[in-house]
């Protein structure tokens, strides 16, 4: 299976979308723009899994892909949404860098991964391949986003875009015991309540999700009667 | 009667996991904070009884679960620390200031995290090892959170984000690893480690060691050896305290196993970058980058957190050279886990947070200050506890293999120490610390007044004990398997 052919194509299409999102999540600014991101991410994630479950003949594939679309394309942004709204969160994202370098850096990331996984695997065939360095750059790309957002909604989707990137990976991986794919499932679930339930303690003792603000209190409290409180 | 043992033997290993697990979701239920610690010790108890009736099973693959040289001691170690922490929570739980809601939770947390960690342990699949690691990671955020406050809710979120960041690598390590023994397996593809370590030689190298470097990287968080390291001393200091001395005694533990098992995947393959040498790599920076931070601490507890950073990077060299290293490697393991929590728990005692405060503890109160002052000195490497055993055969070891290893390992050896006795000199011959002293709240205690000091100080002067032993007289037995898990580690 090579390029010029539908299955192969259509798969490169599909990862190229995943991948191409996460570049569109690195540069947005507003919180809602970022949510709407994640969920068209999770949505074309669950397109591609459902692709290669069609391609590979595997049917548990299909099951996954469902569950990526319940959770990483409606329930997710659905929950972060209603966060944002009740609580009024300040709708501008800080991030650490600029749009420029962070663009910059993004694309020395994917070409990081191509470099480093395509000499790596020429054992494997070229859809698993690809399908790697796709995956590796998309989990490259969510880990740039958890170090350049300062807000901790901007550090929560950055982790549950890496996570795509994971999925991404575990559906390339033909025959596989299904419980990878299940595992990351009941990840993303737990990872997002406990993620909630921090985003609504973090709203109690700071009045807004700016982590910018914890960075002087490094964890080193000072001698009592010196130092800043 | 034989038969029906005979039947109970090969259930032994789930149990050992399910009874934590069951037990935990069981105490959320109960209400009282006495019934609820009773039962806590109860089941440390039994699961220390059953990993003591695993032990004298011969070793052997069962289902999902096995046992081996390599995870026994480690799983027989984690079951007693479980014990001893939580006689010393049922100590000391009034000075936590829990509400009913949150002690609930952190009994529940508490025993869920303890079948995680055997879970990890005895799993002879890396998928389920995953799965494990995950769950005991989620268990100890939600201890980390108990606390109200500006402190421990960083803390928590820290060690979620890099905490989720280091399980997504480790999922695709683990991934990556499957994909590269799946065209030898062929068909119905396996995580299981005897499956893979008997096809890694055939393997495609390259994968191998893809998949090596995300599963160090991934686990290496967990274990806090040194890029991701940076939750672990704000998770150990605005925890509870019995939760600092399971994380430093059993996460470090299962999360270096868990490497340890990828490393005797993929060391059998020759075409793979050397997983040795990258270990020790890791384990040389955690080691120096602790020793100097030593130097800059002024809370407790983040301060002896360090220190589990530097002992965690002293057992990855061990294990990175292999061979005899490998034994001081599982020693050093031991010897640390027993002494950390038995510093842990002197602290939680003393009720102070800073160093400075910890000052002239031992003269002003001697029953609580020199266990600690001991307990400081033998994880400084002094003799005779095993950490000097351990270290003093690290040492030999590179220096007879690797000689350029030996100065930056007696650097960060040395400078490690000092700070450590720098401290010692403090506490045990300096002023003592001007801080008022209080008495500690009694309000809500579940063990009657007289037994609380016995149940919350037997734990220290036991563990020390241990220590002591291991390093004076290791029984040949446990020499023999600790040899046998460094050959299983390579």
């Amino acid at each position: 299976m090579g390029f010029g052919q539908l299955p192969f194509d259509m798969a490169h299409l599909l990862a190229g979308g995943v991948l191409l999102l996460s570049f569109v999540l690195l540069y947005q600014r507003r919180v809602t723009a970022l949510i709407g991101a994640l969920a068209a991410q999770g949505a074309v994630l669950a397109m591609a899994v459902a692709w290669q479950g069609w391609v590979l003949d595997v049917p548990a594939l299909y099951v996954t892909a469902l569950a990526a679309l319940l959770a990483k394309a409606v329930a997710i942004p659905l929950g972060l949404r209603l966060l944002v709204r009740r609580f009024g969160l300040r709708r501008a994202v800080e991030t650490a860098i600029g749009i420029g370098p962070g663009m910059i850096m993004g694309v020395g990331l994917v070409a990081l991964a191509i470099l480093v996984v395509l000499p790596a695997t020429q054992g494997a065939g070229a859809l698993v391949r690809e399908g790697l360095a796709f995956a590796m750059s998309v989990m490259l790309l969510g880990m740039l986003m958890m170090i350049t957002r300062r807000h901790a909604i901007g550090q929560v989707v950055g982790l549950l875009s890496l996570e795509n990137g994971l999925v991404l990976a575990a559906a390339g991986a033909r025959g596989l015991p299904l419980v990878v794919e299940l595992a990351t499932a009941a990840l993303v679930v737990a990872l997002a309540a406990v993620a909630g339930f921090f985003t609504l303690r973090l709203r109690d003792d700071f009045a807004g999700l700016d982590l910018g603000l914890l960075h002087h209190h490094r964890g080193e409290s000072a001698p009592p009667g010196e130092g800043p409180p | 009667m034989n038969e029906a043992l005979a039947m109970l033997i090969p259930t032994l290993p789930g149990l050992l996991v399910a009874l934590p697990v069951i037990g935990g979701v069981a105490l959320a239920a109960i209400p009282s904070p006495r019934l609820a610690a009773m039962l806590n010790i109860a089941l440390a108890a039994a699961g220390f009884a059953l990993a003591l009736a695993l032990a004298a099973l011969p070793f052997g693959v069962n289902g999902w679960l096995h046992t081996d040289a390599l995870n026994l001691p480690l799983l027989l170690l984690g079951a007693l620390v479980g014990l001893t922490t939580a006689c010393f929570s049922a100590a000391t739980l009034p000075r936590e200031g829990f509400t009913p809601v949150t002690g609930r939770a952190f009994h529940a947390a508490f025993q869920i995290f303890l079948g995680a960690h055997h879970l990890a342990l005895l799993a002879e699949n890396l998928g389920l090892t995953w799965v494990a690691i995950e769950t005991a990671t989620l268990a100890s955020v939600l201890m980390v959170a108990l606390h109200r406050g500006r402190a421990a809710i960083e803390a928590a979120w820290k060690f979620l984000i890099l905490g989720g960041l280091g399980i997504a690598l480790a999922l695709f390590g683990t991934i990556v690893l499957g994909l590269a023994a799946q065209p030898v397996l062929g068909g119905e593809a396996s995580l299981s480690f005897t499956a893979l370590r008997g096809v890694a030689a055939q393997a495609d190298g390259g994968l191998l060691s893809l998949a090596f470097v995300f599963l160090l990287v991934g686990y290496g968080t967990k274990a806090g050896l040194v890029p991701l390291h940076s939750w672990l001393p704000d998770a150990h200091a605005e925890g509870p305290v019995a939760m600092s001395a399971v994380l430093s005694g059993l996460l470090l533990n299962a999360a270096l196993h868990a490497i340890l098992r990828a490393k005797a995947v993929v060391g059998l393959n020759p075409a793979t970058l050397s997983p040795g040498a990258l270990l020790l790599g890791m384990g040389l920076l955690s080691l120096l980058v602790a020793a100097i931070s030593l130097w800059r601490r002024r809370d407790a507890r983040r301060f002896f957190a360090w220190s589990s950073i530097e002992h965690i990077g002293l057992a990855a060299i061990g294990f990175g050279l292999g061979g005899a290293a490998s034994v001081a490697g599982m020693l050093h393991l031991l010897g640390h886990s027993l002494v950390k929590s038995a510093i842990f728990f002197t602290l939680g005692q003393a009720g102070r947070r800073q160093l400075a405060e910890l000052a002239g503890l031992a003269p002003a109160r001697a029953w609580i200050g020199w266990p600690l002052v001991v307990a400081m000195l033998a994880i400084a490497g002094l003799p005779p506890f095993s950490l000097f055993a351990s270290e003093f055969l690290l040492v030999q070891q590179s220096a007879a293999r690797l000689p350029w290893l030996v100065v930056p390992l007696a650097i960060g050896l040395l400078v490690a120490a000092l700070a450590l006795l720098r401290q010692v000199h403090a506490i045990a011959l300096g002023p003592a610390a001007p801080s008022a002293e209080h008495a500690p709240p009694t309000a809500g205690a579940v063990v009657p007044a007289w037994l609380a000091p016995w149940l919350a100080m037997v734990p220290v002067h036991l563990h020390l004990l241990l220590a002591l032993l291991l390093g004076l007289a290791l029984p040949p037995a446990l020499y023999a398997m600790l040899v046998e898990a460094g050959r299983i580690a390579g």
